[in-house]
């Protein structure tokens, strides 16, 4: 188990730049995720990984080795990796057995070491079972297991996923998730995973890379992303909550409610100001005659009322003709007026 | 693109390894030899005695009366069986396509199957069907005097088995555009309060018309290039086309004769060349972009209309297949020519002297055999590799190489046929070995010739592939030939084995190419029924020809077992 470094990576395609500049250090044993919207080159990045693709220009190092750079490339068959695709690309004319057991017979492991390895990943993902099946006749769950099992089987170093619960409905992706996690806990396996489903990402990942237009935005922990996103970009793409235009101020510090207050009412539009980050939690409800704190909460006019089921959604509009988001326990009258405290806010850099 | 740029990025494509390397030099010597050098070759006979004297071979060409009488024979039949063929292909198209007549399947079958008869064989039917020695006329007392003329001797007898083999042509461009008309398209027509024939001539007719246009184009193309038909219907009556004035000079002698052939196949190449190009470009021109998704092709229902269509499709179907196959049978069953078929006369005697005769017709028989059995395993085995290679090239390089294996499909056998004897005339250089006259030179010209029909339905099937599949097979450690045959092949087989079929089904019947190239010892079946009925041995050539017929319909019945597996459009007679 070595650390997998990717420097200064560079990819385009036909001149058009699809990766530019990403460096990531992806310790042994990590779980970690590349998320952003369709297009922003993190399929690209994990092709280039599994040495689909060749790089344009930096180098991709797996602890002392390099894999692939400008001037090198170490092909795929060569790589200890190991993949999950989207479509599954389970070998329709192979049994389950055979499919799992394919990457140890081009090994040229000896058939009684083969079926106990075949037959341990079959436990691992819970299709002991189903050994002699063909693929068709499997559920999509039951594919993408069969796709984990196989791409385990040889131990490798480094297991890529591809978007692996793209295909499948939302009931069983929480199933898969929890699979996925117990698959990680038990090989130890350092995990690439590729998502543009942030929820996804947040509940699995040690690490999440956000990727947007072929750059890193930002790396760190689903909690720092979640509390301390970088821009208004990433703000608006992770987690719910309100982008607001607020009097000028220094990017990348918490606001406590007092100073939020101020900043709000100071706003003027056309003048030199900043963003701020506002999560619906962190918005309250006040009663005016009872409220005693020392600032004075804002006055909101309710715009829309969601039904969620757990809670309502509930859109609030500013005095000065911006739109907050909010959460409440009871529905609320539309166009009615309200009175909101704000706890806390985490300011922004505006989007490069 | 400069040479070098081009090879980068060919390389780029196919992140080489040795494997692959090996693979794709040998593969790309294996096309250069087969489908350029041929071309190449007369090109250089027909312009290297190009002077501006009036001597030159070529202006001898172009000065004989000959050549222009035969051209202009070429274009008349041609364009009346073009004709022919754009009415026939149409109204089957748009009646068996468009509406919920029953039985779909079978028409096609049928209507498709004078494509893969071969025109020696039609021709040889049709002649059995009329004239005064026709069994069927006289068995039923109509046979027209003895001594008068038959009437398929004719450029219009040219011209209509020319239209009836071409006709599936027009039929499949068309069928192509028709199942991509959504049903939604006429709905919205009806909702606008038009009748059905308005619909018809407002939205459908216009939309098909580049498609027609297009299958029109090939069918002329194809009509020009054919060889058959106007050999054993225009020759007894002296009516010259270019095909058959190639393959008589060919018989003349002379030291100019070689270029001379050469210059009038580049004379039909080149016709042929712009009759594809015209067809591109037709097409190119008026192609609408349909919008709208096509889960349901456009479907006429058909009320008390049903049963007088289907009678009428029987009747052209009994006229253009059925009567002359049921002639061709008769003949082959009655003891000489002229007589009429009756419980006494019937006999297998023709049969029984084909099989039991040594000599010609067994040896023709053994060597249509064994050239469509090694012509069909060995394209089966280099299309594997070849299709793909080319699926990991870019796709503006594939394309042209893809068109360059399609060259010697697409320019008439006889032109290919004269290159092949121009290349192999001479002794080969270094192990001073002669091809020509021997089973070798058909051999080869076959697969020249045949490459694209193996390489189409595994390239389709191919494309259809998930990538994912390879790359899975990729980080399980295997190499691209390991690849190529536990993953690729097996996912692919169906295809492979179709194109292999249609190969054997083609050149088991061919006659063009081995009309010009065979010698003594190294007849095939298509030449062995030609000359046959050239020595008017009609019955015995009748027999061989019905046995032909099963033999073509028992391939298409074995294709079709297989159209489930395979991506749609590979059998063409199938949905």
């Amino acid at each position: 188990m070595a650390r997998l470094i990717l420097d200064n990576l560079h990819k385009s395609f036909h001149g058009d730049p699809v990766v530019k500049g990403l460096s990531l250090t992806i310790e042994p044993g990590e779980f970690v995720a590349l998320l952003g919207p369709s297009g922003c080159g993190k399929s690209t990045i994990l092709r280039m990984l599994a040495g689909f693709e060749a790089v344009s220009d930096g180098q991709i190092l797996h602890g002392s080795e390099c894999l692939s750079s400008s001037r090198q490339h170490v092909p795929t068959e060569d790589r200890n990796f190991g993949m999950v695709f989207q479509s599954y690309a389970l070998w329709p004319h192979m049994s389950v057995k055979d499919n799992v057991g394919y990457p140890l017979k081009v090994q040229k492991i000896p058939a009684g070491e083969r079926n106990r390895r075949i037959q341990e990943a079959l436990e691992i993902v819970q299709l002991e079972d189903y050994a002699d099946r063909l693929p068709a006749q499997l559920s999509g769950g039951q594919r993408q297991r069969v796709a984990l099992a196989r791409s385990l089987v040889t131990e490798p170093d480094v297991v890529l996923f591809d978007e692996p619960l793209a295909n499948l409905d939302r009931h069983l992706r929480a199933t898969m998730e929890e699979t996925f996690r117990a698959f990680h806990k038990r090989t130890g396996a350092t995990i690439v995973y590729v998502t543009h489903d942030q929820s996804e990402a947040m509940s699995l990942a040690d690490h999440i890379a956000v990727l947007n237009k072929g750059q890193l935005v930002q790396w760190g922990t689903p909690q720092e992303l979640y509390a301390t996103p970088k821009n208004t970009w990433l703000a608006n793409f992770i987690g719910r909550g309100s982008v607001l235009n607020v009097e000028a101020i220094a990017p990348q510090q918490y606001i406590n409610s007092a100073d939020l207050h101020r900043l709000i009412d100071g706003y003027l539009p056309q003048t030199v100001s900043s963003n701020v980050l506002v999560r619906p939690q962190d918005i309250a409800f006040v009663d005016v005659s009872a409220d005693v704190a020392s600032s004075k909460p804002l006055a909101v006019t309710v715009r829309h009322c969601i039904f969620r089921g757990e809670r309502y959604d509930i859109e609030l509009i500013l005095n000065n003709g911006q739109t907050l988001l909010a959460y409440s326990d009871v529905p609320m009258t539309l166009d009615s007026v309200h009175h909101v405290r704000l706890g806390q806010a985490w300011s922004l850099e505006s989007e490069s | 693109m400069t040479p070098s740029l081009l090879k980068a990025r060919v390389m780029d494509g196919l992140r080489m390894d040795s494997q692959l390397r090996w693979l794709s030099i040998g593969l790309f010597i294996l096309i250069a030899t087969l489908s350029l050098v041929p071309s190449l070759r007369l090109l250089v006979e027909a312009l290297s005695h190009v002077t501006f004297s009036a001597s030159s071979p070529l202006a001898e060409v172009l000065r004989s009366e000959r050549t222009w009488i035969a051209l202009k024979n070429s274009f008349y039949t041609s364009g009346l069986g073009t004709l022919i063929a754009v009415i026939l292909g149409c109204g089957f198209g748009f009646i068996v396509t468009l509406t919920n007549i029953r039985g779909r399947a079978i028409w096609v079958f049928c209507f498709m199957l004078p494509m893969m008869i071969p025109p020696q064989v039609t021709a040889l039917s049709w002649l059995q069907l009329f004239g005064p020695a026709s069994p069927i006329l006289n068995t039923l007392g109509m046979a027209p005097a003895l001594g008068s003329p038959q009437p398929m001797y004719s450029a219009e007898g040219i011209a209509l088995l020319l239209g009836i083999q071409s006709a599936p042509l027009v039929y499949l461009a068309l069928r192509t555009q028709l199942i991509a008309l959504p049903q939604d398209l006429l709905e919205a027509a009806q909702l606008s309060k038009a009748s059905q024939c308005r619909v018809w001539f407002d939205i459908i007719v216009p939309l098909c018309r580049s498609a027609i246009i297009a299958g029109a184009a090939l069918a002329f193309v194809s009509s020009l290039g054919n060889f058959g038909i106007p050999a054993m219907l225009g020759i007894p009556a002296g009516y010259i086309v270019l095909p058959t004035l190639i393959y008589q000079q060919m018989a003349g002698f002379g030291n100019d004769m070689l270029s001379q052939v050469a210059g009038l196949s580049m004379i039909i190449a080149l016709l042929v060349l712009a009759g594809m190009l015209l067809q591109q470009w037709l097409q190119q021109r008026s192609r609408y972009a349909l919008l709208g998704h096509t889960a349901q092709s456009i479907s006429f229902r058909l009320q008390h209309w049903r049963l007088p269509l289907e009678v009428l499709l029987a009747l052209v179907l009994c006229f253009i297949l059925v009567a002359p196959l049921f002639a061709l049978v008769v003949s082959s069953l009655v003891p000489a020519l002229g007589m009429s078929l009756t419980s006494d006369t019937i006999t297998l005697s023709a049969f029984y002297e084909m099989i039991s005769r040594q000599g010609v017709t067994s040896r023709a028989f053994e060597n249509s055999v064994f050239l469509a059995f090694s012509c069909a395993l060995v394209l089966m085995l280099v299309s594997l590799p070849l299709g793909y290679l080319l699926m990991r090239l870019p796709m503006r390089t594939r394309a042209v190489i893809a068109s360059l294996i399609e060259v010697p499909y697409a320019i008439p056998g006889i032109v290919l046929a004269i290159a092949f004897i121009l290349l192999f005339a001479k002794p080969l250089p270094f192990i001073q070995v002669s091809l020509y006259g021997t089973l070798g030179i058909i051999f080869l010209a076959y697969l020249s010739c045949f490459l694209s029909v193996c390489l189409k339905p595994v390239l389709s099937a191919m494309s259809q592939l998930d990538p994912a599949l390879e790359e899975a097979a990729q980080l399980a450690g295997a190499r691209p030939l390991k690849r190529l045959v536990d993953i690729i092949l097996p996912l692919t087989a169906p295809a492979f084995f179709a194109g292999g079929l249609l190969v054997f089904l083609i050149s088991i019947n061919e006659l063009t190419v081995s009309a010009l190239l065979w010698s003594a010892g190294n007849e095939t079946l298509g030449v062995l029924i030609f000359n046959l009925d050239e020595s008017g041995d009609s019955v015995l050539a009748s027999a061989i020809a019905v046995l032909v017929v099963l033999l073509v319909a028992g391939l298409m019945s074995l294709l079709s077992l297989f159209a489930s597996r395979l991506p749609k459009g590979v059998i063409p007679w199938h949905d």
